[in-house]
C-alpha cells in the first residue's frame, strides 16, 4: 500500500456570520494558501480534487458544483464531492491514492450556516417518516444523548463544564477561533439551560467558514520538498441512523475505526475531536481510549467555532500541523456526521 | 374510527426552510451597479478575461478576480431558443426568444430575452443592445434590462463572438 | 470604487414532497390513524417501535406485527423551552424517549408538561391522539404524564 503524506493545510477563522462572501470566495483564499504551502500555481498541479458541503446550510442549490468556480476548472478537472464533511473528501482520496488512481490530491471543506436555522436544517437528515416531520432538532437529540450520560451516572453536568472551560482556555492560543476565555466550570454551571440538560456553552456555535487540504503519496512529498506527516491510518464506520436502535453513551462506530486505523499501535501525544457537544466529547475520548498524558484538542475544538462540513477535515489539519511544527510526533484525528456521532472517521498521523 | 378507510400508502412531507441570504462580494457590486444602471464585470488577473456577473473567481484560472470593468450595454448573440411553451410562474407570453448574449468587451454570456424583433429572424452572431426600465424603476435585478433588441449592424462572425473589444461608454441609457 | 452595500434577502426554500410508505411503515402509520401503535419483532426478539422494515441486525425482511401498549416508561428527556413554529407544540415541552409497554427499544416524540420539574427519566406518560388521525407520525400528538406513575 502507497504512504500518503499530508502536505498543506489552511483554515479560515470561525466567525458566526461572514456576510457578504459566497462560496467561491469562501473557498478560495484557503486554496490560494496551501497551493502557496506547496509552490503550485493552481488546482490543475494536483491529480485529483475532492470536496464536502451541504447545499441546505445557505440554501443555495448546487453551490457545491458553484464552487468549482474557485478551481480553475480549465482543462476540466478530475473532481468528485461528497454531501458531508470534507473529511471524507480525504477518505475519498486516500483510496484514490492508495489504490494508484492518484498521486497527489486537493481536498476542501466549506459552510455558510448562518443564513439558515442550522439545527432545524440537520433535522431534516432524519427519518423521514418518524422523526424529520417531528422537526426533531439535533441539539435536542444531543441533549437526550447527554440526559442518559447523566442518568447512568457516567458523567455529571460538572464533567461537560470541565470540557467547555479546557476548550475556551486552549482556544485563547487559537486565532481562528471564535469562542475563547478564561471561564470557569463554576461560572460555566450558573449559566441557564438552552435546551436543558444542555447549556449554550454545551453546544458548538454556528460558525461559517472553510478550509483545505493537500496530500500526496510520500514520494511525491519529497520531490514537492515540503514538510509533511504521514498519515498512517483512516477508518470510517457508521451505525443507524435511529438513535434509539444504537446505545447512546458510546460510540462503537469511533472504537471500530479507531481499531482499523491503529490508534493505540503507538503511543500518542495529540488529540483533535470533532465532539459539537461537550458530553460527546467524553464519549469519544472513551471510544478513543485516550488516557489523561495526550492533549484533547489544544486548538479548543469545535466548541470554539464549528465550520459545519470542515471541522473534521480542520481536525486532520490541526494535528498536521502540530507534527510539522514539531509540538507532537503522533496524533489522532476525529470526524463525525449525523445525529448524536451517527458516523464517524480516524485518521493517524505521525512525523515523518 | 373507521375500518373501512384504505390503508395508508403516502403521506405529505413538505419541508420548508427559511434563509436570510447575503450575496457574495463580487455578485453585491454587480447589483449596486446594475441599479445605478451599470453594466459591471470583473477581468482575470491571469487570463485578462472579463466576466459578468463575475462571482469573485475566474473559473478558467482559479484565481480570484477584483479589478471591475464597466461594459457598455451592446452585445452579440451567442446563442438562443424560441420559447413556445408557457413556463410555470414565468409571466411572459410565449411565443418568446432568450439568448445569450455577449456584451462588447465581455468574455462570457449572459441570458437574457430579446425583444422588439422578428423571432425567425434572430441568428447567433446579430448585434443588439439593452431596452432599460425607466431609472426610477431600477432595483437590484437584471430586469433593470427590460429586454435586449436589435441593432442595425453587421453580423459578427462566430469565431469572433466573445472576443470584441469594449465598444463604446458604459453610461445608463 | 469600494462597495459598502450588504445585500441580503430573506426565502423560503419549499419542497412540497409527497412520500410512498410501503408495506411496513403504511401499516404502521394506517395503525396509528386507527388509534394503534403497532410494533414488529426483530431477528433476535425485540419488539420495535416505530417498525423497520428491514431487521437491524441480519437485514432481512420483517413481518411479525405486534400491537404494543400506549403507556410508556420515560428512558431519556430534553426541556425545549423555546418551541420552533415547525415542532409539533407550541409551548414549552420536553422531547422524550419513551419505551412502550411491549417494545423493546424507546421512541421519540414530544411530552406535554407544565414545566421540565414535571419531567423525569422513569416517569410513566401515555399517547394522547389528535381529533382527525390521518395516518400520519403526528397522529400521536404528543405524550402526557399518567398521574402519579414512576416506574
Ligand atoms: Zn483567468
Amino acid at each position: 500500500m502507497r504512504d500518503i503524506a499530508v502536505v498543506a493545510f489552511s483554515q479560515s477563522a470561525c466567525v458566526a456570520d461572514i456576510g457578504a462572501v459566497n462560496e467561491v470566495e469562501l473557498i478560495m483564499p484557503q486554496l490560494q494558501a496551501v497551493y502557496a504551502q506547496v509552490g503550485l500555481s493552481s488546482a490543475q498541479d494536483v491529480d485529483f480534487v475532492c470536496s464536502g458541503s451541504c447545499d441546505y446550510l445557505q440554501g443555495a442549490a448546487f453551490a457545491f458544483v458553484a464552487g468549482v468556480d474557485a478551481l480553475g476548472a480549465v482543462p476540466p478537472l478530475k473532481e468528485s464531492h461528497v454531501e458531508m464533511d470534507a473529511a471524507w473528501a480525504l477518505y475519498e482520496a486516500v483510496l484514490k491514492i492508495r489504490t494508484g488512481h492518484a498521486d497527489s490530491a486537493l481536498l476542501y471543506g466549506f459552510g455558510k450556516s448562518s443564513p439558515g436555522e442550522l439545527p432545524a436544517v440537520l433535522s431534516q437528515r432524519l427519518d423521514p417518516y418518524y422523526l424529520a416531520p417531528l422537526w426533531l432538532d439535533t441539539v435536542s437529540l444531543a441533549a437526550l444523548q447527554a440526559r442518559m450520560l447523566l442518568d447512568s451516572g457516567s458523567i455529571t453536568e460538572s464533567d461537560m463544564a470541565a470540557v467547555v472551560s479546557r476548550s475556551r482556555q486552549n482556544a485563547q492560543a487559537n486565532p481562528l477561533a471564535q469562542l475563547a476565555g478564561d471561564i470557569g466550570v463554576a461560572a460555566l454551571l450558573q449559566d441557564d439551560y438552552l435546551l436543558a440538560p444542555l447549556r449554550r456553552g454545551d453546544c458548538a456555535p454556528v460558525s461559517d467558514g472553510a478550509a483545505a487540504m493537500i496530500i500526496a503519496t510520500v514520494e511525491q512529498a519529497r520531490r514537492w520538498g515540503v514538510p509533511y506527516a504521514r498519515l498512517t491510518g483512516i477508518d470510517q464506520r457508521i451505525e443507524s441512523h435511529n438513535p434509539c436502535m444504537r446505545d447512546l453513551t458510546d460510540s462503537v462506530s469511533t472504537r471500530q475505526a479507531a481499531a482499523a486505523a491503529g490508534v493505540h499501535e503507538a503511543a500518542l501525544d495529540v488529540a483533535e475531536i470533532y465532539a459539537p457537544f461537550s458530553h460527546q466529547e467524553i464519549i469519544l475520548t472513551r471510544a478513543l481510549g485516550l488516557d489523561e498524558a495526550i492533549a484533547v484538542n489544544p486548538s479548543g475544538g469545535v466548541l470554539a467555532g464549528n465550520l459545519m462540513m470542515a471541522s473534521g477535515l480542520a481536525r486532520v489539519g490541526e494535528v498536521f500541523q502540530r507534527i510539522v511544527n514539531g509540538d507532537a510526533r503522533r496524533g489522532v484525528a476525529h470526524a463525525t456526521s449525523g445525529p448524536c456521532l451517527q458516523h464517524n472517521l480516524v485518521a493517524v498521523l505521525e512525523g515523518a | 374510527m373507521s375500518t373501512a378507510r384504505p390503508d395508508v400508502t403516502g403521506i405529505e412531507a413538505p419541508v420548508y426552510l427559511h434563509y436570510h441570504f447575503t450575496a457574495g462580494t463580487a455578485p453585491a457590486r454587480f447589483l449596486v451597479r446594475l441599479r445605478e444602471g451599470l453594466l459591471s464585470g470583473q477581468r482575470c488577473p491571469r487570463c485578462a478575461k472579463v466576466y459578468i456577473p463575475a462571482r469573485g473567481s475566474c473559473p478558467a484560472c482559479g484565481v480570484p478576480t477584483t479589478e471591475e470593468v464597466l461594459l457598455p450595454d451592446r452585445g452579440t448573440v451567442q446563442s438562443f431558443t424560441i420559447v413556445h411553451i408557457p413556463i410555470p410562474g414565468n409571466p411572459i407570453e410565449p411565443p418568446y426568444v432568450v439568448a445569450n448574449i455577449v456584451l462588447d468587451g465581455a468574455n462570457i454570456s449572459f441570458i437574457h430575452l430579446l425583444s422588439d424583433c422578428v423571432n425567425e429572424a434572430v441568428r447567433i452572431g446579430q448585434r443588439v443592445e439593452a431596452v432599460w426600465r425607466p431609472p426610477e424603476e431600477w432595483d437590484y435585478a437584471m430586469d433593470n434590462i427590460r429586454h435586449f433588441r436589435p441593432l442595425d449592424e453587421p453580423d459578427v462572425p462566430v469565431e469572433r463572438i466573445g472576443t470584441l473589444p469594449v465598444s463604446g461608454p458604459a453610461v445608463p441609457r | 470604487m469600494a462597495i459598502t452595500e450588504k445585500l441580503s434577502q430573506e426565502f423560503e426554500l419549499g419542497f412540497t414532497y409527497t412520500r410512498s410508505t410501503g408495506p411496513v411503515v403504511g401499516r404502521f402509520l394506517t395503525g396509528l390513524r386507527d388509534g394503534r401503535v403497532l410494533g414488529i419483532r426483530g431477528s433476535d426478539g425485540r419488539v420495535l417501535v416505530p417498525p423497520p422494515e428491514y431487521d437491524p441486525v441480519t437485514a432481512e425482511a420483517l413481518s411479525d406485527w405486534v400491537e404494543v401498549g400506549q403507556e410508556g416508561t420515560v428512558v431519556s428527556w430534553c426541556w425545549v423551552s423555546e418551541p420552533r413554529a415547525s415542532h409539533p407544540l407550541q409551548q414549552p415541552f420536553a422531547w422524550v424517549m419513551v419505551r412502550l409497554d411491549g417494545a423493546d427499544v424507546p421512541m421519540i416524540h414530544c411530552l406535554q408538561a407544565p414545566s421540565a420539574e414535571a419531567v423525569s427519566t422513569g416517569a410513566r406518560v401515555r399517547v394522547t391522539w389528535v381529533a382527525e388521525p390521518r395516518g400520519h407520525i403526528t397522529d400521536i400528538r404528543c405524550f402526557v404524564p399518567v398521574p402519579g406513575g414512576v416506574s
